[in-house]
């Protein structure tokens, strides 16, 4: 149609026929997709801003009860109990240690794969191990928990004969392992995608493999993998399964990793699965500890987003 | 083909200590592809030799043999010579560590690469990588090399800004202040003003000028007239073949090969 008219044109003495004249059908068109898209992108903000909502809204009721103060401070989390208290420090001590646990695994354990796979492997090996490690994160996370619980921690007690049944040690293992994959594929993507003349520079000066991966590729995608990372702690701090299965169910304020103690997340399980009464002050307890963990997840997320701003690399 | 005349009178001459290299019959293969045909070569001490040709005709290859760059990636291979002196050795033989040749042939690229580190830092990175670890000694040798790139008075109040944070020009000055750093003994530099202004590689060309009392200095170029400014000796290529090496003066002048003459004269290319 357009390239008809177009032909005419030319081919007409008289040339205005109206062609420049503003097109109500087009725009009209373009506007709607462009609505669509507008409402696709929307409605991811609306799902997150809904989530926030209910959070906060639930968790009201529950601070009308429960004052800040106590629910910070107390170093009890006995919510279901008679003697009821509410202090979510137990609940984070135990995401904490099992966080710092997993993520001690994860990320030298990742970012070395990364390095190798990026820097070191034939095109053969990197393209082998890749589906392997994907497969690594494709596992469900219930099977990691009974990994856990049913191999990894009668392992442990062979060398710590005194670990009991349930560790945040072994969960915490557990869920470095999983986490791995996450770390090791962005890290590798973030190191991959610098441009070769840098390396090539790092040669040309006499430079090692290795020396050229640590000094000059891996400054080079630090955004990239400040992002892995904060992914990485994202996981380990929101995962589930593996520390409700692995790591026992009682609220414990300790930080010793050879302790059972439970996570945030793994007493939500433990509540929404309960039969507690709609409403009742020990069911809205699980909207205080879901909104504690969202608001840390966004302290990291926007820490990664300043360190990605700070180390924009420029290429 | 003509041989080079020159090449073969200078080698047959055996006055071998004006020369810092001597090329012969070297082939390079990309895979199967021969990329470069028995190419035979000298360069001369202390004297800036260029390397002209159409795109594709293996000036940049023929460039990276000397650092063995193209050990970098699969399936290349080299045969011939590439013989360093003074110390009579084929950098190019399998039992020659291509990165103690890297330690000793320094090279600057066509895009400006600085790392993601300071200035201080990116040009105290090949003595770094050597192992040099007195603050005193880096400091030193920094400042002579940004002195040496005509870079010290521009850069020596925020050494320790990112290197990012410079102009094009600057930036590759900063390359070869880097690669001058290490007190190299041949400096490659491949079209290293091509991504620059007009003013920016006025000052590399002054900078290269400056150099060649220093190091021996082997640059590609797709500018015939950069060449004939900055060059001592000029090798004319097409095809991976050498066509014709002479002085500056003679190739521009009076080139004794047609083709050569072609080229210099806009006839072809």
């Amino acid at each position: 149609m357009y390239s008809k008219n177009v032909k005419s044109t030319w081919e007409k003495k008289d040339r205005s026929t109206g062609n420049l004249r503003y097109s109500y059908r087009r725009h009209l068109k373009e506007k709607f997709i462009e609505l669509l898209l507008l409402l696709a992108a929307f409605f991811s903000i609306l799902i997150t801003f809904s989530i926030i909502f209910m959070l906060v809204k639930e968790s009201i009721i529950f601070f009308q009860h429960v004052s800040i103060w106590e629910f910070l401070t107390d170093t009890q989390w006995t919510p279901l109990f008679d003697d009821a208290h509410y202090g979510i420090l137990p609940l984070v001590s135990g995401t904490v240690v099992s966080s710092v646990i997993a993520l001690l695994v994860a990320l030298p354990l990742g970012t070395t794969i990364a390095i190798y796979l990026s820097e070191f492997a034939s095109y053969t090996v990197r393209e082998t191990a890749k589906p392997f490690l994907e497969l690594l994160g494709g596992i469900p996370t219930i099977v990691y928990g009974y990994f856990a619980l049913l191999f990894v921690t009668p392992l442990l007690q062979l060398i710590i004969p005194d670990l009991p049944g349930f560790s945040l040690l072994s969960a915490g293992l557990v869920m470095g392992i999983m986490i791995i994959p996450y770390v090791s594929s962005m890290t590798e993507d973030a190191m991959r995608s610098v441009p070769m003349h840098l390396r090539e520079g790092s040669y040309a000066m006499g430079a090692t493999k290795f020396q050229t991966a640590i000094k000059v590729v891996m400054p080079a995608a630090f955004s990239g993998i400040a992002a892995a990372y904060i992914l990485a702690i994202s996981r380990a701090v929101g995962e589930t399964m593996v520390v409700a299965i692995a790591a026992g169910m009682q609220p414990n304020l300790t930080w010793n990793p050879m302790e059972p103690a439970a996570t945030i997340t793994a007493y939500i399980v433990q509540v929404s699965l309960g039969d507690l009464p709609h409403g009742s002050i020990g069911y809205q307890t699980i909207f205080a500890a879901g909104l504690t963990l969202l608001l840390i997840t966004l302290i990291f997320n926007i820490l990664g987003h300043l360190l990605r701003k700070r180390y924009r690399e420029t290429y | 083909m003509v041989k080079n005349s020159l090449v073969e009178s200078e080698v047959n001459s055996l006055s071998l200590n004006q020369y810092k290299s001597i090329v012969k019959n070297l082939n390079f293969y990309y895979g199967s592809f021969n990329a470069l045909k028995n190419i035979d070569m000298v360069l001369h001490e202390k004297q800036v030799t260029a390397l002209i040709g159409p795109s594709g005709c293996g000036k940049s290859t023929f460039l990276r043999c000397f650092n063995r760059m193209h050990d970098l990636y699969p399936g290349n291979r080299y045969e011939g010579d590439i013989v360093l002196y003074p110390d009579n050795e084929n950098i190019l033989s399998p039992h020659v560590d291509p990165i103690e040749v890297r330690m000793r042939i320094s090279m600057v690229f066509q895009k400006p690469n600085p790392f993601p580190k300071s200035i201080y830092e990116n040009v105290a990175y090949g003595l770094k990588v050597r192992g040099v670890k007195q603050r005193a000694m880096l400091d030193e040798k920094v400042e002579d090399a940004l002195r040496n790139a005509a870079l010290w008075d521009e850069v020596k109040d925020r050494l320790n800004d990112l290197a990012f944070n410079l102009s094009g020009g600057q930036q590759q000055r900063l390359c070869i202040a880097r690669a001058l750093a290490t007190d190299p003994e041949i400096l490659l530099f491949d079209e290293p003003t091509s991504a620059l202004d007009p003013i920016a590689t006025a000052s590399i060309e002054e900078l290269i000028a400056d150099l060649k009392n220093k190091v021996t200095i082997l640059i590609v170029t797709h500018n015939m007239q950069q060449a004939a400014r900055v060059s001592d000796y000029t090798a004319y290529m097409y095809l991976g073949q050498l066509i014709e090496f002479d002085t500056t003066d003679t190739i521009f002048i009076k080139p004794k090969n047609k083709q050569t003459e072609d080229y210099i004269t806009g006839r072809f290319g």
